[in-house]
């Protein structure tokens, strides 16, 4: 077998391994607001004060929710439990569509309207050919 | 002894050759299969493509630090002088695919996003991790004391390991702007077929690029061993 001093620097490893494990747990959970990287509307809803800082709001755009007026795009973000009416002026990225997902940076003025000063398009996991989503579609 | 090293040198030597034509083969495969044969996506257009360089780049990167880290505990535990020598040949593929994962998913973030860069916990642990690369290199150039240098750059490896399981699971478990994987073991992978036949091959093509790097990097460790005239590691 091996000899004494391996198994001791196999158990000083193991230690130190599952030390520095526990204490980046421990960071990261107490951290945790900090490390999400935009808040959906129920947490919004749930939030004891709303702050003035700027903060990040993300979901879905709600079905049929985009208005364009002149100079400013209205539209809802909804996670299907609670929805932010946000108002834009600015251009948004390609990929922004109704039923897709999106990150707004910006200023809450109240738990129900959000004033975007930056849109970003969070697009999904799937991967699909134009003639297969057609299809898809279809059913 | 002499004669199991010179076989070890011809060995490395010779497969170097293989693995290059291997390696242009497979590059050229996947590239065609890639840029011409593979079709858009429905949302994004053309700009999916990056994807058949940036998702290869970034399972490499992470695989390799991953392998460097065992390694790495076997040279703690074991004194293992050889294992060593193979950690340090692959810190450097390692590093240029993280770098690479970093530029592409920049330059896809861009026009699908609508942003270079976002703060959210993949994209950090990402950068994280080329920095642990950065810093296993660099030890390499500030440490002269051979017995001084194995054991920092192995514990830089073992404390970056750590990190690995962050990136995997950082979309799982936090809300961040990039989007969770889409090729899943236990779970429905989300890409189509067509996509995920380059992907594939484009991954095959950068683990041989990795290998031959490693085989070059390793070939040279092994003649400065050699050139100090030292019989054994």
């Amino acid at each position: 077998m091996y000899n004494k001093k391996v198994k001791l620097r196999a158990l000083f490893l193991f230690l130190s391994i599952a030390t520095l494990i526990l204490t980046i747990f421990l960071v990261l959970k107490a951290l945790e607001e900090n490390v999400v990287y935009f808040l959906s509307p129920t947490e919004i809803k749930n939030l004891n004060e709303t702050t003035t800082e700027k903060i990040r709001l993300g979901g879905m755009v709600k079905d049929q929710s985009i208005k364009i007026n002149s100079d400013k795009i209205n539209f809802i973000i909804t996670d299907f439990k609670n929805e932010i009416n946000v108002t834009y002026s600015g251009i948004v990225p390609n990929l922004f569509q109704e039923g897709k997902g999106v990150v707004a940076e910006g200023i809450l003025r109240d738990k129900n309207y959000f004033k975007a000063e930056k849109i970003l398009a969070k697009h999904d996991e799937n991967y699909i050919p134009p003639e297969v989503k057609a299809s898809l579609g279809e059913k | 002894m002499n004669f199991i090293k010179n076989y070890q040198f011809s060995l490395v030597r010779k497969s170097q050759k293989i693995v290059l034509y291997l390696f242009l083969i497979v590059l050229m495969l996947g590239l065609f299969e890639a840029l011409i044969l593979s079709p858009e996506d429905y949302l994004q257009g053309d700009s999916v493509r990056i994807m058949y360089v940036h998702v290869p780049s970034a399972w490499i990167s992470l695989g390799i630090f991953s392998l460097m880290a065992t390694l790495s505990i076997m040279v703690i535990i074991f004194k293992n002088k050889v294992f060593f020598l193979i950690a340090k040949s692959l810190a450097p593929s390692g590093f240029v695919f993280s770098l690479v994962a970093l530029v592409t998913g920049s330059i896809w973030g861009k026009p699908t996003w609508g942003t270079w860069w976002a703060w959210d916990a993949r994209i950090t642990s990402m950068l994280i991790l080329c920095i642990f690369y950065l810093m296993y290199l660099l030890a390499w150039r500030i440490f002269e004391n051979k017995d001084y240098v194995t054991k920092i750059t192995s514990f830089i490896a073992i404390l970056g390991f750590i990190n690995i399981p962050i990136i995997k699971f950082s979309v799982d478990w936090w809300s961040t702007l990039h989007q969770p994987s889409s090729v899943n073991i236990f779970s429905k992978t989300t890409i189509h077929t067509t996509m995920l036949i380059p992907l594939g091959i484009m991954t095959a093509a950068f683990a041989l690029f990795s290998l031959l790097i490693f085989l070059m990097k390793y070939n040279t460790e092994l003649i400065k061993i050699k050139n100090k005239g030292l019989d054994r590691l």
